[in-house]
C-alpha cells in the first residue's frame, strides 16, 4: 500500500492556504468552473490585487493553477493539491473510526 | 461496526463522525465524563494517551499526553466550553509543550459531541473543526500509526477476496 508522504512545508502551506474564508471560496468556485481573476475580483470586497494575492498563496499550495489566455489569468482548482487535503482528512476519519472501535469495546464489557 | 457515517467538509477543513453504540446515553457519557475510561480509548493502542489534569465543568480544563512507541511523549490540552449531562460536550483541543503549558501556534481543534437516545440505544455524533496548518498534521501522527496499518490491512483483504473471485 503506498502513502503519498507530504513534507512538513507541504502541510504547512497547504493548511495556511485553506486557513483563510475567502481563499477556501475561491477553491470551491474554481473546483467547479474557470474563472478569471478579475472575474474573481469582482466577486469579493477586495482590490484585484489583493484577490491576486490569494490567488497566489493557492498556487503555491498547489490547490490552484493559473493559466495566462490573451489578456487574462485563468484560475482553475487543482485536482491533485485538493486530494492531498482530502487525504489528510481521511488519516483523521481513520483515527476516529478506530476510536468508536475501542468505545465499542469498552462498553461490551458492560 | 459502529460508525454509520462521516462526513468531511474540506474547505471548512472539518470533520462529523456519527457512530451508534448497544449503550444507553448514560452509559456512553461515561467514556467521556471518567478519565480512567477516556484514555482507554483516546489514543491508539501505539499512543496510549494519559490524562493528568480533568476539570469536568463548563470553563475547566483538562490535560494529557500521549506516549509514542519510543517512549517519546506529546501533550495535549483540552477546555470544556459546554457540558449538558449527559447529551452534549463541547471543547477546545490544543497542543502543549512538555510543562503541559499551551502552544498556541499550532491551533485549536474544537469538538461538538452530542449523545442522542435512540430507543435505547445511542447515536454519537463528534464533529471536528480545525483551525489551521501544522495541527491536523500532528494529530495525524499521534494517532495514525495504527490508523494506516488497519486501512492496510483492509485493503489487502480486500485485495484477498478480488483475487479468489
Amino acid at each position: 500500500m503506498v502513502v503519498d508522504k507530504l513534507s512538513d512545508a507541504d502541510v504547512d502551506r497547504l493548511f495556511q492556504a485553506l486557513a483563510d474564508a475567502t481563499r477556501r471560496d475561491i477553491v470551491r468556485r474554481v473546483t467547479v468552473a474557470e474563472y478569471s481573476v478579475s472575474g474573481l475580483a469582482a466577486l469579493y470586497a477586495m482590490s484585484f490585487a489583493a484577490v491576486q494575492k490569494h490567488v497566489a498563496v493557492l498556487e503555491r499550495a498547489s490547490l490552484v493553477t493559473k493559466e495566462k489566455r490573451g489578456r487574462e489569468q485563468i484560475v482553475r482548482g487543482n485536482h491533485e493539491g485538493l486530494q492531498k487535503a482530502r487525504r489528510l482528512l481521511d488519516e483523521y476519519e481513520a483515527i476516529w473510526r478506530q476510536r468508536a472501535e475501542r468505545i465499542a469495546d469498552i462498553l461490551a464489557e458492560g | 461496526m459502529p460508525v454509520i457515517s462521516s462526513t468531511k467538509n474540506l474547505e471548512a477543513l472539518s470533520f462529523t463522525l456519527v457512530a451508534e453504540f448497544d449503550a444507553a446515553v448514560e452509559r456512553v457519557w461515561q467514556i467521556w465524563e471518567d478519565p480512567r475510561q477516556l484514555e482507554r480509548w483516546w489514543g491508539p493502542p501505539t499512543w496510549p494517551a494519559t490524562f493528568d489534569g480533568f476539570d469536568f465543568q463548563p470553563g475547566g480544563k483538562a490535560s494529557y499526553y500521549m506516549t509514542g512507541p519510543e517512549g517519546e511523549k506529546a501533550g495535549g490540552w483540552w477546555k470544556f466550553t459546554a457540558i449538558e449531562a449527559p447529551r452534549k460536550l463541547e471543547f477546545d483541543d490544543g497542543f502543549a509543550d512538555e510543562s503541559g503549558a499551551p502552544v498556541e501556534a499550532m491551533g485549536i481543534t474544537h469538538a461538538a459531541v452530542d449523545l442522542q437516545d435512540i430507543g435505547g440505544r445511542t447515536r454519537m455524533t463528534v464533529h471536528s473543526t480545525f483551525e489551521s496548518e501544522e495541527q491536523m498534521e500532528e494529530m495525524v501522527r499521534m494517532g495514525m500509526e495504527e490508523g494506516m496499518r488497519e486501512a492496510a490491512g483492509q485493503i489487502d483483504g480486500l485485495l484477498a477476496e478480488h483475487a479468489r473471485a
